[in-house]
């Protein structure tokens, strides 16, 4: 193992600081992104205050247990990231990078699962667009809950994408030992990262999936 | 300050807690409750936003500042969505 060594920048006072301020900007970043994902937000309550029985019967068709399980998933690879940055302050190198594996993973089969989901939509001719086809009375109401179930979840994706490709980054700077109990900055945003994108699934499950009541 | 070491069991209880809360939320949603069932949806999500952000995120260990800068993301929220459904939301008031 290393000798543990702090990396402080000239304009900080010490490590604390350094890493206090850090926190700060990702957190500073992660309100913009509750911003970018709010308008969608929005838009949903609003059509679904619209359109409430098209979305309760458009909703019906999305799978719960596939949703459900995603959301396990998902809800497992934030407490593998939150040990994985654990393992890191008490300077278990080889841990931490298992742990960033196993979280990379986990989201790679989320995104696997998603990608079933979004293939069984297209065959059901539930994508909207001209091949969209819906039973029922409210044919355009249901397009629309389906334009923000791919827009919502789409958008949601490409976050877990960019996820994994800072969880690869963060696995080989592990591994190479750039992380010591006093200085892991990068994976503590890294992680703050990873904790967002699952808050946002977390309300994504309900909205979408759950409309309406099952029977 | 953000130095402090969560115990692996602190964790684990939090992940065995969003996983009750998870069951509960599907569990529900079997069970008709009319205009309940989306309060009782979001109030469980708010309440697995707050044990993610609470102990995986570390705010319940970090410093005032941070804190917030936490609670501003969720006023520009409040305001975004309140502002657009208190327009949309009315505008058939004005229809007779």
């Amino acid at each position: 193992m290393p000798e543990p060594r702090t990396i402080v920048a000239p304009q900080f006072d010490d490590a604390a600081q350094q890493q206090e301020t850090s926190m700060l900007g990702m957190w500073v970043f992660l309100a913009t992104e509750v911003m970018f994902f709010g308008g969608l937000f929005a838009s949903y309550t609003m059509y679904r205050a619209l359109y409430a029985q098209a979305f309760a019967a458009a909703s019906h068709h999305l799978d719960i247990v596939l949703g459900t399980l995603n959301t396990a998933v998902l809800l497992t690879s934030s407490l593998t990231m939150a040990l994985a940055v654990r393992s890191a302050q008490v300077g278990a190198r080889r841990t931490t990078a298992t742990l960033l594996v196993v979280t990379m993973l986990l989201g790679l089969a989320f995104l696997g699962i998603k990608g079933v989901e979004y293939y069984q939509k297209y065959v059901d001719h539930l994508v909207p667009g001209p091949s969209f086809s819906f039973s029922g009375a409210n044919r355009h109401d249901a397009e629309m809950f389906f334009y923000l179930y791919f827009v919502m979840t789409g958008l949601h994706a490409l976050h877990m994408i960019a996820g994994v490709g800072v969880m690869s980054v963060l696995t080989i700077l592990t591994v190479r030992g750039r992380f010591t109990p006093a200085y892991y900055n990068p994976l503590e945003i890294g992680g703050l990262y990873w904790h967002f994108v699952d808050i946002v699934w977390i309300f994504l499950f309900p909205l979408l999936y759950l409309i309406g009541h099952h029977t | 300050m953000t130095t402090h070491i969560v115990p692996v069991r602190t964790y684990v209880a939090v992940f065995v807690a969003l996983l009750v809360l998870l069951a509960a939320t599907v569990a529900v949603n079997f069970v008709s409750l009319g205009e309940l069932n989306v309060l009782a949806a979001m109030v469980i999500a708010v309440c697995k936003m707050c044990l993610v952000m609470l102990f995986f995120m570390h705010v319940r260990y970090s410093g005032r500042l941070i804190w917030i800068y936490v609670c501003i993301g969720f006023y520009w929220l409040a305001i975004l969505i309140a502002l657009t459904l208190g327009d949309v939301l009315t505008r058939a008031w004005l229809r007779p």
